[in-house]
Protein backbone atom coordinates (compact mmCIF):
# COMPACT_ATOMS: atom_id res chain seq x y z
CA UNK A 1 0.00 0.00 0.00
CA UNK A 2 1.50 3.41 -0.76
CA UNK A 3 1.96 6.28 1.78
CA UNK A 4 -1.06 8.33 1.37
CA UNK A 5 -3.84 5.51 2.01
CA UNK A 6 -1.51 3.93 4.14
CA UNK A 7 -1.55 6.88 6.32
CA UNK A 8 -5.32 7.24 6.12
CA UNK A 9 -5.83 4.18 7.66
CA UNK A 10 -3.69 4.64 10.75
CA UNK A 11 -5.41 7.78 11.12
CA UNK A 12 -8.72 6.23 10.88
CA UNK A 13 -7.80 3.38 12.93
CA UNK A 14 -6.14 6.04 15.91
CA UNK A 15 -9.76 8.06 15.73
CA UNK A 16 -10.99 4.63 16.49
CA UNK A 17 -8.73 4.88 19.40
CA UNK A 18 -9.51 8.63 20.44
CA UNK A 19 -12.86 8.00 20.37
CA UNK A 20 -12.93 5.18 23.01
CA UNK A 21 -9.97 6.71 25.12
CA UNK A 22 -11.73 10.15 25.15
CA UNK A 23 -14.87 8.11 26.71
CA UNK A 24 -12.77 6.57 29.21
CA UNK A 25 -10.79 9.66 30.13
CA UNK A 26 -13.99 12.05 30.22
CA UNK A 27 -14.38 9.99 33.01
CA UNK A 28 -11.88 9.94 35.29
CA UNK A 29 -11.36 13.72 34.35
CA UNK A 30 -15.26 14.09 35.71
CA UNK A 31 -14.50 12.93 38.72
CA UNK A 32 -11.32 14.41 40.03
CA UNK A 33 -12.84 17.73 38.60
CA UNK A 34 -15.65 17.30 40.82
CA UNK A 35 -14.62 15.31 43.61
CA UNK A 36 -10.79 15.98 43.52
CA UNK A 37 -10.65 12.09 43.93
CA UNK A 38 -7.81 10.27 41.73
CA UNK A 39 -9.39 6.82 40.75
CA UNK A 40 -6.52 4.55 40.45
CA UNK A 41 -9.62 1.98 39.58
CA UNK A 42 -10.93 3.30 36.68
CA UNK A 43 -9.28 1.20 34.68
CA UNK A 44 -11.02 -1.83 36.48
CA UNK A 45 -14.43 -0.23 35.72
CA UNK A 46 -13.95 -0.36 32.52
CA UNK A 47 -13.11 -4.05 32.17
CA UNK A 48 -15.79 -4.78 34.25
CA UNK A 49 -18.09 -3.13 31.60
CA UNK A 50 -16.32 -5.48 28.70
CA UNK A 51 -16.59 -8.83 30.85
CA UNK A 52 -20.30 -8.00 32.06
CA UNK A 53 -20.82 -7.30 28.20
CA UNK A 54 -19.56 -10.61 27.52
CA UNK A 55 -21.66 -12.20 29.94
CA UNK A 56 -24.26 -10.25 28.46
CA UNK A 57 -23.47 -11.90 24.92
CA UNK A 58 -23.92 -15.23 26.64
CA UNK A 59 -26.86 -14.78 28.24
CA UNK A 60 -29.40 -12.82 25.65
CA UNK A 61 -30.80 -14.92 22.78
CA UNK A 62 -30.89 -13.82 19.35
CA UNK A 63 -28.89 -11.21 17.12
CA UNK A 64 -25.81 -10.62 18.19
CA UNK A 65 -27.34 -6.82 17.69
CA UNK A 66 -29.74 -7.28 19.99
CA UNK A 67 -27.66 -8.59 22.53
CA UNK A 68 -25.10 -5.55 21.85
CA UNK A 69 -27.87 -3.12 22.58
CA UNK A 70 -28.66 -4.77 25.80
CA UNK A 71 -24.82 -4.53 26.76
CA UNK A 72 -24.85 -1.17 25.97
CA UNK A 73 -27.58 0.03 27.96
CA UNK A 74 -27.19 -2.28 30.72
CA UNK A 75 -23.76 -3.10 31.25
CA UNK A 76 -22.77 0.94 31.86
CA UNK A 77 -25.48 1.04 34.98
CA UNK A 78 -24.50 -1.92 36.31
CA UNK A 79 -20.79 -0.62 36.52
CA UNK A 80 -22.22 3.14 37.76
CA UNK A 81 -24.59 1.14 40.34
CA UNK A 82 -21.72 -0.58 41.59
CA UNK A 83 -19.38 2.52 41.24
CA UNK A 84 -22.15 4.24 43.63
CA UNK A 85 -22.20 1.48 45.70
CA UNK A 86 -17.97 1.75 46.22
CA UNK A 87 -18.42 5.77 46.99
CA UNK A 88 -20.84 5.12 49.21
CA UNK A 89 -19.10 1.97 51.33
CA UNK A 90 -15.82 3.32 51.05
CA UNK A 91 -15.21 6.99 49.02
CA UNK A 92 -17.57 8.54 51.47
CA UNK A 93 -16.50 6.91 55.34
CA UNK A 94 -12.81 8.37 54.41
CA UNK A 95 -14.37 12.09 53.87
CA UNK A 96 -12.86 12.41 49.70
CA UNK A 97 -9.18 13.04 51.51
CA UNK A 98 -7.03 12.89 48.45
CA UNK A 99 -4.13 11.17 49.74
CA UNK A 100 -6.79 8.27 51.46
CA UNK A 101 -8.82 7.65 48.32
CA UNK A 102 -5.66 6.98 46.43
CA UNK A 103 -5.34 4.18 48.44
CA UNK A 104 -8.59 2.79 48.81
CA UNK A 105 -8.90 3.36 45.04
CA UNK A 106 -5.91 0.87 44.73
CA UNK A 107 -7.41 -1.41 47.24
CA UNK A 108 -10.49 -1.46 45.03
CA UNK A 109 -8.70 -2.36 42.13
CA UNK A 110 -7.85 -5.71 43.31
CA UNK A 111 -11.11 -6.67 44.80
CA UNK A 112 -12.62 -5.81 41.15
CA UNK A 113 -9.90 -7.48 39.29
CA UNK A 114 -9.73 -10.65 41.40
CA UNK A 115 -13.18 -10.67 41.61
CA UNK A 116 -13.39 -10.82 37.83
CA UNK A 117 -10.53 -13.50 37.64
CA UNK A 118 -12.56 -15.99 40.02
CA UNK A 119 -15.75 -14.95 38.48
CA UNK A 120 -14.88 -14.63 34.56
CA UNK A 121 -11.60 -16.59 34.81
CA UNK A 122 -8.46 -16.04 33.28
CA UNK A 123 -9.07 -15.93 29.52
CA UNK A 124 -9.39 -13.47 26.95
CA UNK A 125 -13.22 -13.95 25.09
CA UNK A 126 -14.27 -12.17 22.35
CA UNK A 127 -17.72 -10.82 22.03
CA UNK A 128 -19.27 -10.61 18.34
CA UNK A 129 -19.45 -7.42 16.78
CA UNK A 130 -23.65 -6.03 16.80
CA UNK A 131 -23.15 -6.22 13.04
CA UNK A 132 -20.69 -6.93 9.66
CA UNK A 133 -20.43 -4.05 7.11
CA UNK A 134 -17.49 -3.14 5.58
CA UNK A 135 -16.45 -0.13 4.48
CA UNK A 136 -14.72 -0.08 0.86
CA UNK A 137 -12.26 2.24 0.10
CA UNK A 138 -10.55 2.66 -3.80
CA UNK A 139 -7.08 1.21 -1.33
CA UNK A 140 -8.39 -0.82 1.32
CA UNK A 141 -11.44 -1.86 3.06
CA UNK A 142 -12.33 -0.79 6.78
CA UNK A 143 -14.80 -2.27 9.60
CA UNK A 144 -18.11 -0.65 9.56
CA UNK A 145 -18.68 -1.41 13.25
CA UNK A 146 -15.24 1.16 13.65
CA UNK A 147 -17.12 3.67 12.32
CA UNK A 148 -20.23 3.02 14.22
CA UNK A 149 -17.46 3.23 17.44
CA UNK A 150 -16.64 6.74 16.48
CA UNK A 151 -19.98 7.98 15.67
CA UNK A 152 -21.24 6.22 19.10
CA UNK A 153 -18.68 7.61 21.23
CA UNK A 154 -19.10 11.43 19.54
CA UNK A 155 -22.65 11.07 20.58
CA UNK A 156 -22.29 10.06 24.15
CA UNK A 157 -19.18 12.91 24.18
CA UNK A 158 -21.55 15.05 23.00
CA UNK A 159 -24.59 13.84 25.34
CA UNK A 160 -22.08 14.12 27.75
CA UNK A 161 -21.63 18.06 27.35
CA UNK A 162 -25.00 18.91 27.06
CA UNK A 163 -25.77 17.24 30.32
CA UNK A 164 -22.71 19.30 31.61
CA UNK A 165 -23.26 22.68 29.99
CA UNK A 166 -26.80 22.66 29.74
CA UNK A 167 -28.84 20.59 32.39
CA UNK A 168 -29.32 21.61 36.17
CA UNK A 169 -27.68 18.12 37.32
CA UNK A 170 -24.54 19.58 35.32
CA UNK A 171 -25.12 22.79 37.00
CA UNK A 172 -24.85 21.14 40.25
CA UNK A 173 -21.84 19.35 39.24
CA UNK A 174 -20.18 22.08 38.70
CA UNK A 175 -21.02 24.22 41.09
CA UNK A 176 -20.03 21.36 43.32
CA UNK A 177 -16.58 21.39 41.30
CA UNK A 178 -16.04 25.30 42.10
CA UNK A 179 -16.53 24.95 46.44
CA UNK A 180 -18.21 22.34 47.80
CA UNK A 181 -18.72 24.52 51.13
CA UNK A 182 -20.56 27.47 49.09
CA UNK A 183 -22.80 24.69 46.98
CA UNK A 184 -23.71 23.11 50.30
CA UNK A 185 -24.72 26.10 51.80
CA UNK A 186 -27.29 26.40 48.81
CA UNK A 187 -29.11 23.27 49.54
CA UNK A 188 -27.01 20.50 47.17
CA UNK A 189 -26.31 17.42 48.75
CA UNK A 190 -22.94 17.24 47.86
CA UNK A 191 -22.53 13.45 49.02
CA UNK A 192 -25.51 13.02 46.11
CA UNK A 193 -23.53 14.57 43.99
CA UNK A 194 -20.41 13.11 44.47
CA UNK A 195 -21.73 9.56 44.18
CA UNK A 196 -23.71 10.45 40.93
CA UNK A 197 -20.10 11.89 39.70
CA UNK A 198 -18.69 8.56 40.49
CA UNK A 199 -21.52 6.47 39.05
CA UNK A 200 -21.11 8.78 36.02
CA UNK A 201 -17.74 8.85 35.52
CA UNK A 202 -17.66 4.60 35.70
CA UNK A 203 -20.06 4.30 33.49
CA UNK A 204 -18.68 6.46 30.69
CA UNK A 205 -15.91 4.18 31.16
CA UNK A 206 -18.27 0.66 31.14
CA UNK A 207 -19.56 2.16 27.92
CA UNK A 208 -16.25 2.42 25.74
CA UNK A 209 -15.29 -1.42 26.96
CA UNK A 210 -18.80 -2.24 25.57
CA UNK A 211 -18.00 -0.24 22.54
CA UNK A 212 -14.38 -1.46 22.26
CA UNK A 213 -14.75 -5.24 22.80
CA UNK A 214 -16.21 -6.27 19.57
CA UNK A 215 -12.67 -5.01 18.31
CA UNK A 216 -10.27 -6.04 21.38
CA UNK A 217 -11.18 -9.03 23.50
CA UNK A 218 -12.31 -9.04 26.99
CA UNK A 219 -10.18 -9.85 29.85
CA UNK A 220 -9.48 -9.59 33.51
CA UNK A 221 -6.68 -7.62 33.02
CA UNK A 222 -7.28 -5.27 30.56
CA UNK A 223 -8.02 -2.13 32.73
CA UNK A 224 -4.32 -1.17 32.76
CA UNK A 225 -4.24 0.42 29.58
CA UNK A 226 -7.05 2.25 29.51
CA UNK A 227 -6.15 3.49 32.92
CA UNK A 228 -2.60 4.44 31.80
CA UNK A 229 -3.61 6.12 28.81
CA UNK A 230 -6.53 7.67 30.81
CA UNK A 231 -4.26 9.65 33.33
CA UNK A 232 -1.42 10.54 30.49
CA UNK A 233 -4.57 12.13 28.51
CA UNK A 234 -6.16 14.34 32.03
CA UNK A 235 -2.43 15.59 33.06
CA UNK A 236 -2.16 16.66 29.27
CA UNK A 237 -5.22 18.29 28.86
CA UNK A 238 -5.68 19.38 32.15
CA UNK A 239 -6.88 17.95 35.28
CA UNK A 240 -10.39 18.05 35.59
CA UNK A 241 -11.08 20.16 32.54
CA UNK A 242 -13.21 18.27 30.26
CA UNK A 243 -12.36 20.61 26.76
CA UNK A 244 -8.63 20.11 27.40
CA UNK A 245 -9.63 15.80 28.11
CA UNK A 246 -11.30 15.30 24.65
CA UNK A 247 -8.57 17.78 22.63
CA UNK A 248 -5.68 15.44 24.46
CA UNK A 249 -7.85 12.40 24.19
CA UNK A 250 -7.81 12.95 20.21
CA UNK A 251 -4.00 13.85 20.37
CA UNK A 252 -3.00 10.84 22.13
CA UNK A 253 -5.52 8.38 20.54
CA UNK A 254 -4.15 9.81 16.67
CA UNK A 255 -0.33 9.61 17.32
CA UNK A 256 -0.73 5.97 18.74
CA UNK A 257 -2.78 4.92 16.03
CA UNK A 258 -0.67 6.53 13.48
CA UNK A 259 2.64 5.95 15.66
CA UNK A 260 1.41 1.58 16.71
CA UNK A 261 0.81 1.71 12.58
CA UNK A 262 4.21 2.70 10.98
CA UNK A 263 6.70 1.92 13.83
CA UNK A 264 5.95 -0.13 17.10
CA UNK A 265 2.74 0.21 19.53
CA UNK A 266 5.66 0.40 22.14
CA UNK A 267 7.05 3.64 20.70
CA UNK A 268 3.77 5.52 20.83
CA UNK A 269 3.22 4.76 24.22
CA UNK A 270 6.85 5.65 24.87
CA UNK A 271 6.07 9.01 23.08
CA UNK A 272 3.11 9.90 24.93
CA UNK A 273 4.65 9.22 28.22
CA UNK A 274 7.68 11.76 27.06
CA UNK A 275 4.92 14.01 26.74
CA UNK A 276 3.41 13.73 29.88
CA UNK A 277 6.85 14.71 31.19
CA UNK A 278 7.16 17.33 29.11
CA UNK A 279 3.61 18.54 29.90
CA UNK A 280 4.38 18.30 33.60
CA UNK A 281 7.97 20.31 33.49
CA UNK A 282 6.63 22.72 31.25
CA UNK A 283 2.83 23.43 31.68
CA UNK A 284 2.01 21.71 34.96
CA UNK A 285 -1.77 22.69 34.90
CA UNK A 286 -2.51 20.94 31.72
CA UNK A 287 -2.95 22.54 28.15
CA UNK A 288 -6.72 23.56 29.37
CA UNK A 289 -5.96 23.45 32.98
CA UNK A 290 -6.54 26.27 35.30
CA UNK A 291 -3.47 27.27 37.07
CA UNK A 292 -3.75 26.76 40.85
CA UNK B 1 -37.03 33.32 65.60
CA UNK B 2 -33.25 32.13 64.86
CA UNK B 3 -31.71 31.42 68.58
CA UNK B 4 -28.48 29.93 69.52
CA UNK B 5 -28.04 28.31 72.93
CA UNK B 6 -24.93 27.64 74.79
CA UNK B 7 -23.37 26.47 71.58
CA UNK B 8 -19.84 24.84 71.73
CA UNK B 9 -18.24 24.69 68.43
CA UNK B 10 -14.25 24.87 66.17
CA UNK B 11 -12.29 23.75 64.67
CA UNK B 12 -11.01 20.57 65.36
CA UNK B 13 -9.39 20.64 68.65
CA UNK B 14 -9.41 24.00 68.64
CA UNK B 15 -12.33 25.53 70.46
CA UNK B 16 -14.13 28.87 69.09
CA UNK B 17 -17.15 29.42 70.22
CA UNK B 18 -17.45 29.03 73.98
CA UNK B 19 -21.51 28.50 75.08
CA UNK B 20 -22.60 31.39 72.95
CA UNK B 21 -26.02 32.19 72.80
CA UNK B 22 -27.75 34.61 70.46
CA UNK B 23 -31.31 35.51 69.02
CA UNK B 24 -32.26 37.31 65.96
CA UNK B 25 -35.91 38.47 65.07
CA UNK B 26 -37.89 38.73 61.84
CA UNK B 27 -37.71 42.35 60.32
CA UNK B 28 -34.74 43.30 62.90
CA UNK B 29 -30.77 43.70 61.74
CA UNK B 30 -29.15 42.41 64.55
CA UNK B 31 -25.28 43.48 64.10
CA UNK B 32 -22.41 41.15 65.16
CA UNK B 33 -19.69 43.00 66.19
CA UNK B 34 -16.20 41.54 68.01
CA UNK B 35 -12.29 41.40 67.53
CA UNK B 36 -10.59 39.44 64.60
CA UNK B 37 -11.16 35.63 65.94
CA UNK B 38 -13.77 36.35 68.50
CA UNK B 39 -15.58 34.07 66.39
CA UNK B 40 -17.97 36.11 64.64
CA UNK B 41 -17.25 33.82 61.38
CA UNK B 42 -17.46 30.90 63.15
CA UNK B 43 -21.06 31.51 64.74
CA UNK B 44 -22.49 32.15 61.48
CA UNK B 45 -20.41 28.83 59.90
CA UNK B 46 -22.47 27.40 62.84
CA UNK B 47 -25.57 28.50 62.05
CA UNK B 48 -25.11 26.94 58.67
CA UNK B 49 -24.00 23.48 59.53
CA UNK B 50 -20.17 24.02 58.10
CA UNK B 51 -18.65 22.75 61.09
CA UNK B 52 -20.16 20.68 64.28
CA UNK B 53 -21.35 21.97 67.95
CA UNK B 54 -19.89 19.71 70.70
CA UNK B 55 -22.79 21.60 72.89
CA UNK B 56 -25.68 23.52 72.59
CA UNK B 57 -28.70 23.67 70.10
CA UNK B 58 -29.64 26.05 67.19
CA UNK B 59 -33.18 26.61 66.26
CA UNK B 60 -35.09 28.26 63.61
CA UNK B 61 -39.03 29.18 64.80
CA UNK B 62 -38.18 26.36 67.30
CA UNK B 63 -37.05 24.02 64.57
CA UNK B 64 -33.58 22.31 65.63
CA UNK B 65 -31.10 23.11 62.87
CA UNK B 66 -28.03 21.06 65.27
CA UNK B 67 -27.56 17.69 63.92
CA UNK B 68 -29.07 18.46 60.45
CA UNK B 69 -27.35 17.42 57.08
CA UNK B 70 -25.73 21.09 56.33
CA UNK B 71 -27.82 20.89 53.00
CA UNK B 72 -30.98 20.63 54.31
CA UNK B 73 -30.23 24.28 56.61
CA UNK B 74 -30.88 26.60 53.91
CA UNK B 75 -34.04 24.60 52.16
CA UNK B 76 -35.62 25.98 55.30
CA UNK B 77 -34.76 29.68 54.82
CA UNK B 78 -31.62 30.63 55.73
CA UNK B 79 -29.35 32.81 53.10
CA UNK B 80 -25.84 32.94 53.70
CA UNK B 81 -23.60 35.40 52.20
CA UNK B 82 -20.18 34.53 53.09
CA UNK B 83 -16.93 36.16 53.79
CA UNK B 84 -15.15 37.31 50.63
CA UNK B 85 -18.23 36.41 48.62
CA UNK B 86 -17.57 33.02 47.21
CA UNK B 87 -19.07 32.97 44.31
CA UNK B 88 -19.29 30.32 41.46
CA UNK B 89 -16.21 32.24 39.50
CA UNK B 90 -16.49 30.44 36.26
CA UNK B 91 -20.27 30.18 36.12
CA UNK B 92 -22.39 33.10 34.69
CA UNK B 93 -24.08 35.49 36.85
CA UNK B 94 -27.62 33.86 35.99
CA UNK B 95 -26.10 30.31 36.42
CA UNK B 96 -25.08 31.68 39.76
CA UNK B 97 -28.60 32.63 40.39
CA UNK B 98 -30.04 29.88 39.34
CA UNK B 99 -28.40 28.06 42.11
CA UNK B 100 -29.81 29.71 44.73
CA UNK B 101 -33.49 29.43 43.00
CA UNK B 102 -32.70 25.47 42.32
CA UNK B 103 -33.21 25.00 46.41
CA UNK B 104 -36.26 27.48 47.81
CA UNK B 105 -37.98 30.69 46.47
CA UNK B 106 -40.37 30.74 43.53
CA UNK B 107 -38.76 30.26 40.18
CA UNK B 108 -38.79 33.33 37.84
CA UNK B 109 -40.90 35.54 40.21
CA UNK B 110 -37.99 35.49 42.74
CA UNK B 111 -35.59 35.81 39.80
CA UNK B 112 -37.31 38.94 38.71
CA UNK B 113 -37.45 40.51 41.69
CA UNK B 114 -34.00 39.98 42.29
CA UNK B 115 -32.91 41.57 39.38
CA UNK B 116 -34.96 44.36 40.30
CA UNK B 117 -33.24 44.81 43.14
CA UNK B 118 -29.95 44.70 41.33
CA UNK B 119 -30.69 45.82 37.92
CA UNK B 120 -26.54 45.88 36.75
CA UNK B 121 -26.75 42.27 37.29
CA UNK B 122 -29.59 42.02 34.59
CA UNK B 123 -26.99 43.29 32.41
CA UNK B 124 -24.60 40.47 32.99
CA UNK B 125 -26.38 37.74 33.19
CA UNK B 126 -24.12 35.79 30.52
CA UNK B 127 -20.88 37.27 32.00
CA UNK B 128 -18.89 35.21 34.46
CA UNK B 129 -19.08 35.58 38.06
CA UNK B 130 -15.22 36.11 38.76
CA UNK B 131 -14.96 38.69 35.62
CA UNK B 132 -17.16 41.31 37.72
CA UNK B 133 -16.03 44.23 39.62
CA UNK B 134 -15.54 43.67 43.18
CA UNK B 135 -19.23 45.43 43.93
CA UNK B 136 -20.88 43.12 41.30
CA UNK B 137 -19.86 40.52 43.15
CA UNK B 138 -21.48 41.26 46.39
CA UNK B 139 -24.66 42.54 44.81
CA UNK B 140 -24.24 38.48 42.96
CA UNK B 141 -23.13 36.59 46.11
CA UNK B 142 -26.61 38.95 47.94
CA UNK B 143 -28.62 38.31 45.12
CA UNK B 144 -27.70 34.45 44.94
CA UNK B 145 -28.55 34.60 48.58
CA UNK B 146 -32.09 36.31 47.86
CA UNK B 147 -32.97 33.89 45.69
CA UNK B 148 -33.69 31.24 48.51
CA UNK B 149 -36.63 33.61 49.52
CA UNK B 150 -35.28 33.67 53.01
CA UNK B 151 -36.45 34.38 56.39
CA UNK B 152 -33.00 34.83 57.73
CA UNK B 153 -30.37 36.33 56.23
CA UNK B 154 -26.71 36.07 57.42
CA UNK B 155 -24.21 38.57 55.76
CA UNK B 156 -20.40 38.08 56.79
CA UNK B 157 -18.61 41.78 56.17
CA UNK B 158 -20.73 42.29 52.72
CA UNK B 159 -19.41 45.98 52.15
CA UNK B 160 -15.51 44.86 52.92
CA UNK B 161 -13.48 46.33 50.13
CA UNK B 162 -16.11 48.06 48.72
CA UNK B 163 -15.84 51.36 47.00
CA UNK B 164 -18.56 54.00 48.99
CA UNK B 165 -21.44 54.03 45.80
CA UNK B 166 -21.33 50.22 46.32
CA UNK B 167 -21.48 50.21 50.38
CA UNK B 168 -24.54 52.88 49.73
CA UNK B 169 -26.49 50.16 47.70
CA UNK B 170 -25.64 47.20 50.03
CA UNK B 171 -26.76 49.06 53.38
CA UNK B 172 -30.32 49.62 50.90
CA UNK B 173 -30.39 46.30 50.35
CA UNK B 174 -30.17 45.70 53.93
CA UNK B 175 -32.88 47.98 55.15
CA UNK B 176 -35.51 46.23 52.19
CA UNK B 177 -34.22 42.83 53.72
CA UNK B 178 -35.62 44.40 56.98
CA UNK B 179 -38.55 45.81 55.63
CA UNK B 180 -39.51 42.31 54.14
CA UNK B 181 -39.86 40.98 57.11
CA UNK B 182 -36.42 38.88 56.77
CA UNK B 183 -34.46 38.55 59.75
CA UNK B 184 -30.71 40.09 59.14
CA UNK B 185 -27.69 38.94 60.85
CA UNK B 186 -24.85 41.16 59.51
CA UNK B 187 -21.17 40.92 60.75
CA UNK B 188 -19.91 44.61 60.52
CA UNK B 189 -17.07 46.11 61.68
CA UNK B 190 -17.91 49.96 61.02
CA UNK B 191 -19.67 51.90 63.45
CA UNK B 192 -21.13 54.59 61.63
CA UNK B 193 -22.79 51.43 59.33
CA UNK B 194 -23.75 49.66 62.63
CA UNK B 195 -25.57 52.67 63.78
CA UNK B 196 -26.91 53.58 61.03
CA UNK B 197 -28.82 49.98 60.42
CA UNK B 198 -28.49 48.02 63.26
CA UNK B 199 -31.83 47.52 65.63
CA UNK B 200 -29.56 45.86 67.85
CA UNK B 201 -26.23 45.20 68.49
CA UNK B 202 -24.11 41.39 69.84
CA UNK B 203 -20.56 42.52 70.82
CA UNK B 204 -18.93 39.01 70.47
CA UNK B 205 -15.69 38.43 72.66
CA UNK B 206 -13.40 35.23 72.91
CA UNK B 207 -16.50 32.87 71.19
CA UNK B 208 -19.15 34.52 73.77
CA UNK B 209 -21.90 37.13 72.95
CA UNK B 210 -20.30 39.75 76.17
CA UNK B 211 -23.06 42.16 75.39
CA UNK B 212 -26.41 42.96 73.51
CA UNK B 213 -27.84 46.24 72.85
CA UNK B 214 -30.38 47.94 71.29
CA UNK B 215 -28.84 50.00 68.65
CA UNK B 216 -30.24 53.57 70.12
CA UNK B 217 -28.74 53.12 73.02
CA UNK B 218 -25.18 53.59 71.50
CA UNK B 219 -23.48 55.98 70.04
CA UNK B 220 -20.03 56.44 68.29
CA UNK B 221 -18.30 56.77 71.57
CA UNK B 222 -20.06 54.25 73.10
CA UNK B 223 -17.01 51.92 75.64
CA UNK B 224 -18.54 48.65 73.86
CA UNK B 225 -16.50 49.57 70.66
CA UNK B 226 -13.13 50.01 72.39
CA UNK B 227 -13.78 47.27 74.92
CA UNK B 228 -15.28 44.50 72.12
CA UNK B 229 -14.18 45.89 68.66
CA UNK B 230 -10.92 47.91 69.57
CA UNK B 231 -11.88 51.36 68.11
Amino acid sequence: MEFGPFLLLAVMEGLVGAAVLALTASGLSLVFGVMRVVNVAHGEFFMLGAVAAWFVSQWVPGPPGLAFAVALVACPLLVAGLAALADGLVLKRLAYEPEATIIATIGLLYILQQAALSLYGPEARPVPPPFEARLQLPWFGWSGYKLFVIGAAGAVLAGLWLLLSRSRIGLVMRATQVDRETATAFGIDVDRVYAATFALGAGLAAIAAVLIVPIQQAHYLMGGDPLLLSFIVVVIGGLGSLRGTLVAALLIGLSDGVISTFFEPTLAKILATLLVALVLVFRPQGLFGARA
Amino acid sequence: MLTLEGVDAGYGRVQVLRGLSFAAQAGEVTCVMGRNGAGKTTMLRAIMGQIPLTAGRIALDGQRLDGLPAHRIPRLGIGYVPQGRRLFGPLTVAENLEIGLMTRGHGARTRERVLDLFPRLRERLGQTASTLSGGEQQMLAIGRALCLEPKVMLLDEPTEGLQPSMIALIRDTVRTLRGMGVAVVLVEQRIEAVLELADRVAFVETGQVAETLPAADLTPAAPQFARYVGV
